[in-house]
């Protein structure tokens, strides 16, 4: 029938849309899953690492090492953690709020702000948005490595080091549940001092060959694998952000579907009347 | 039963061994390491390479490292590896990396970023569109 050949056209367009969303949704499901058990898996050594850390800052007093001492704050680094591909819902769009929400703060009081994008969509933002972007690294896949960190860390250490920087953020969303994702902010340096420990243990380490040496590489490697997690968590609140807005998408084009059926049944409803009334009169006029 | 000490072979990314051992080997900055049972605390850089252990039932597993770093307590030992290998230089070359990879962003903005500004721009012209669309129709029906 010619009438509701529109109609027919744009409910198939509207179908193979609502098979797409739906793929990409059980895609994210799984995705997500493996997301989130990477996330567990990289907090055992983090957590060893501070313990070791927490120890060695407690034995050897006399020396505080510079990643531990807090300074006057005249310029802070954040590392901004995002997604590499959108589709996504707000989750990109929350976490850039906050960017410009806390650069602002910072501005009032003076402090300016170093930025260090990870994910293609952070360094799209900071292209719009402007700022001070001194490293960046992208297209780290749904399996990221620490190994491609590494770099993108080493500028915002350096910077620390320098004291070109005196605090150091990284910014990524927290994985609350799969509803729910939040952007947050954590300080990376200097790490905050933890709850006397000190007093509870009084044996050393032997240390081969130096514990000032030992302190540094695990600082720095602590560092890292602070911002793998946010990299990871930020992964897996990327792969729920999808998941939700592609439900949403294939929930809203049933919808649709729905509506367009039934302009399609009352379109050759209305066709078929008319065309029982033109015969009637015709039989009529005869 | 042999005495045995926990060891956990943990790396960033994931665990790499956990488990109940006899013994570690591992190869120390200033010299190979063997840890047994009762060994006093230690902690050492890694050279990059196998780390033995000897598993509870005289079984070895050998698990190959990039680095890193081994502290050993009286109950337990951990072996806190790298992924990666680690160099001042290599490391120095990711960060240079990672900067150009920064600069090309302010630069590039021509090819690549033009074209989700054009994406926008459509969004925007779209909607206009739609409202005109609307307003006309409201016209038009009243």
């Amino acid at each position: 029938m010619a009438v509701g050949k529109e109609i027919k056209e744009q409910i198939s367009s509207v179908k193979s849309t609502q098979k797409i969303t739906s793929a990409m949704e059980k895609v994210a499901v799984s995705k997500m899953r493996r997301a989130q058990l990477r996330m567990e898996q990289s907090r055992p050594y983090a957590d060893k690492i501070r313990g070791v850390i927490g120890h060695l800052a407690n034995a050897t007093s006399e020396y505080r090492h510079r990643y531990l001492q807090d300074r006057e704050v005249k310029r802070v680094g954040y590392i901004v953690v995002s997604s590499d591909r959108g589709l996504c819902g707000g989750l990109n769009n929350n976490l850039f709020k906050q960017v410009a929400q806390q650069t602002k703060e910072w501005a009032s009081k003076g402090v300016e702000v170093e930025y260090c994008a990870v994910g293609s969509k952070a360094s799209l933002f900071f292209s719009s948005f402007g700022g001070n972007v001194v490293a960046s690294q992208s297209h780290l896949g749904d399996a990221p490595e620490l190994s491609s960190l590494i770099g993108a860390v080493k500028v915002m250490l350096d910077a620390f080091d320098d004291g070109k920087i005196d605090r150091l953020y990284i910014l990524h969303n927290r994985f609350v549940n799969t509803m729910t994702q939040q952007p947050t902010a954590v300080q990376l340096l200097p790490l905050k001092a933890q709850e006397d420990e000190s007093l509870k243990h009084h044996w050393d380490y032997i240390y081969e060959p130096d514990a000032k040496e030992i302190l540094e590489g695990l600082l720095v490697r602590y560092v890292e694998s602070q911002v793998y997690q946010g990299v990871v968590e930020n992964n897996a609140c990327e792969q729920a952000a999808r998941m939700l807005a592609m439900k949403n998408a294939t929930d809203n084009a049933g919808n649709m579907i729905n509506e367009l059926n039934l302009l399609y049944n009352k379109a050759r409803q209305a066709a078929i009347t008319q065309e029982i009334s033109e015969i009637v009169s015709g039989a009529a006029a005869v | 039963m042999p005495i045995t000490v926990h060891c956990d072979i943990v790396s960033a990314e994931k665990s790499l061994f956990s488990g109940l051992v006899e013994r570690v080997v591992a190869a120390g900055e200033l010299g190979d390491l063997g840890i047994e049972p009762g060994h006093a605390a230690l902690l050492s850089p890694l050279k990059p390479g196998p780390v033995r252990v000897v598993k509870q039932n005289g079984e070895e597993e050998i698990v190959y490292v990039s680095g890193g770093y081994l502290e050993v307590q009286p109950n337990k030992v951990t072996v806190l590896a790298d992924t990666a290998v680690r160099a001042g230089d290599l490391d120095e070359a990711a960060a240079l990396e990672a900067k150009k990879h920064a600069e090309q962003a302010i630069e590039n903005q021509g090819a690549d970023f033009d074209y989700s500004r054009a994406l926008t721009q459509l969004a925007e012209a779209a909607a206009q569109l739609r409202t005109i669309q609307q307003i006309r129709e409201k016209l038009g029906k009243h």
